[in-house]
């Protein structure tokens, strides 16, 4: 191996000696549970059609029940390992948020339930309700400007 | 039941999901950025009026990851702007995703009553 | 003056390791070196309800029992050098409150022991003190609940990323005794390499332990075959194989009888822990067990221990802050050494 003179150098070095994630199994990992959370949460949504929900009315069910299988997981501490198997499959749909609400939760407890887990709650849920939040505002400002006729504005 | 719509919500489903596992193994973005990403991504998208075509298409494969919690919240504030004007703009996305993130807060606090954390075995 | 060329300093009498002890947990109990340890833990809690006081804990029952080895009265030991990774060193602190000893917490990230042993020899050296006690701790869920997530987060860990040791390790050094003994010590300095993956610890540090070691060689003459072993702290891995590269571009060739702290307490395929242990109690609770074990054994006469260090905390790594590394060679034998002349 030649000298390593430069902090680049360095970091080009490191970067080939670092070993990459397997990128192909987590992606069918991801894929697979991901799929399966999604079709559970249509089964359901197809159960409340036959019952005559209305729509809106069903995803927000759908929501709420894999919401609570995701905090029942976690409590049961089964949550994290499915979590480090399945990746971005368990993470990216409404479970993920729920988890990442629950488990900080659970973990500063020792800290008290105001500041503990009142406050510690949303370490990573916060910033998802800050920019989703603040975004759909934004959007609906726009889409206001592009429609002044047809909305009065108050 | 419409089995075919349940095989559309897995196939959707997992395929935004392996956009997300792309994002991790390649930019090394932590999970927190993973969802701040969907939810914006979601609610842009909504607002454009395009993931509407991805419900219809796969059902809960398009609700239920982040970017569905997104597309709700400015389809909710679009909603209510045009019935209640500019205070709908904030009013009508919690208004729309209020369950959820209701849900989210109650069994997390539950959770912490009843439960504490273990270490991973692996 | 005791120093060596440009960073050495060499005792002018060795000071002697009176005993060592080390108290891991229910994961360290599970890897290879499991017959080393003094006490295993069945679970992270050990009977509190917080990581913290765990943690405490554990740092104070490893000190008891170091003293309780060295059949020191506690009431002669001068001075205690402990630290830990926790914000203000807490775990230390507040494990050692009761101890009635006088107390200096230290920070070198995970070189800690490292920097404890370096401190307590000179401290000893100098004829300020007669006994000293060093000692260093860390636990994987408190490091965890700090530094990265909650526990039940559902996330992957980085192929680089290493994981904490639960475990502590402390040492009681002596003016007097019958060896092994701190020979030399070479206190590193700050080296960032401009690494700024947190989860790639190894690399960001390897670039000190280099340093370190070169100067050590350097200023003692000294090849690493005069070593019976070197061992780094926690470079894991990858750091290993950065470090065996680096100091191979120096002219050394250490790969014969180098190995790393972070490699040896866990097994890779079987335990998962990606590139290997790291924390205060990795190298801590290595020396404590394993290394002093050998040395007991007759398999080891002459060593370099070298812990190393990432000095960097969550809020400089969100602030997309570089990481600089740190590393201390002590140099113990089991003999006094003939070859260093000052």
């Amino acid at each position: 191996m030649k000298p390593i003179n430069s902090k680049e150098e360095y970091q080009q070095y490191v970067d080939q000696k670092t070993p990459n994630s397997p990128i192909l199994k987590n992606c069918f990992n991801a894929f697979w549970v991901g799929g399966l959370i999604c079709a559970i949460g249509q089964i359901i949504f197809e159960i409340c059609k036959t019952r005559g929900i209305e729509e809106t009315i069903s995803y927000s069910i759908v929501s709420i029940i894999l919401i609570f299988i995701s905090a029942f997981l976690t409590a049961l501490n089964l949550f994290n390992k499915i979590g480090k198997f399945a990746g971005a499959g368990s993470l990216v749909p409404i479970t993920g948020f729920a988890n990442s609400i629950v488990s900080p939760a659970m973990e500063y407890k020792s800290e008290g339930y105001v500041l503990g887990v009142g406050a510690k709650m949303f370490t990573v849920a916060g910033p998802v309700l800050v920019y989703g939040i603040s975004s759909s505002i934004i959007i609906g400002i726009i889409y206001l400007i592009f429609n002044t006729q047809s909305i009065t504005l108050i | 039941m419409d089995w075919m719509m349940v095989l559309k919500a897995f196939i959707l489903g997992g395929i935004i999901c392996i956009i997300g596992q792309i994002l991790i193994d390649k930019t090394k973005l932590t999970p927190a950025r993973i969802l701040v990403t969907y939810v914006t991504v979601g609610a842009i998208l909504g607002g454009l009026g395009w993931y509407k075509y991805l419900i219809n298409w796969g059902g809960c494969g398009a609700t239920v990851p982040l970017t569905g919690f997104g597309n709700l919240l400015s389809k909710g504030a679009i909603e209510e702007l045009k019935s209640m004007g500019l205070l709908g703009a904030f009013t009508g996305g919690i208004k729309a995703t209020a369950g959820g993130i209701a849900a989210a807060i109650f069994f997390g606090y539950i959770a912490s009553l009843v439960s504490k954390p273990k270490i991973k075995k692996q | 003056m005791k120093k060596l060329g440009n960073q050495t300093y060499v005792l002018s009498k060795p000071v002697n390791i009176l005993s060592t002890a080390c108290i891991v947990g229910p994961k360290e109990k599970e890897g290879p070196l499991n017959p080393y340890f003094d006490q295993c833990l069945e679970d992270e809690f050990w009977g509190e309800n917080s990581w913290e006081k765990a943690e405490s804990k554990i740092i104070k029952e490893t000190v008891n029992m170091a003293i309780a080895k060295s059949k020191i009265a506690s009431s002669e030991i001068d001075f205690c050098f402990a630290g830990d990774l926790l914000n203000q060193c807490i775990s230390s602190s507040f494990g050692l409150r009761e101890s009635n000893i006088p107390f200096f917490g230290i920070f070198g990230a995970c070189s800690t022991f490292g920097e404890a042993l370096t401190l307590g020899s000179i401290t000893i050296d100098g004829d300020f003190a007669t006994n000293v006690v060093c000692a260093a701790s860390s636990h994987f869920c408190s490091a965890e609940k700090q530094f990265r997530f909650p526990l039940e987060l559902g996330n992957q860990r980085a192929p680089a990323s290493q994981w904490t040791v639960t475990g502590s390790g402390a040492a009681v050094l002596s003016k007097d005794g019958e060896g092994p003994y701190v020979t030399a010590i070479t206190p590193g300095k700050i080296v960032d390499m401009g690494i700024k993956d947190a989860n790639n610890m190894g690399a960001a540090m390897a670039g000190a332990a280099q340093d370190t070691l070169l100067c050590h060689f350097k200023d003692t003459g000294r090849k690493p075959s005069y070593y019976d072993a070197i061992f780094t702290g926690d470079l894991g891995h990858i750091g290993k194989d950065i470090l065996v590269d680096l100091m191979d571009t120096k002219g050394y060739n250490i790969k014969a009888n180098y190995n790393d702290c972070g490699v040896l307490i866990f097994d890779k395929e079987t335990q998962d822990t990606h590139s290997g242990g790291s924390g205060c109690g990795c190298s801590a609770s290595v020396f404590s067990g394993y290394i002093t074990h050998m040395f007991k054994d007759g398999k080891y006469k002459k060593i370099l221990l070298m812990p190393t260090g990432a000095l960097m905390n969550s809020t400089t790594s969100q602030q997309g802050e570089s990481i600089p590394g740190i590393a201390h060679a002590v140099a113990i034998e089991s003999a006094f050494p003939t070859d260093l002349k000052v």
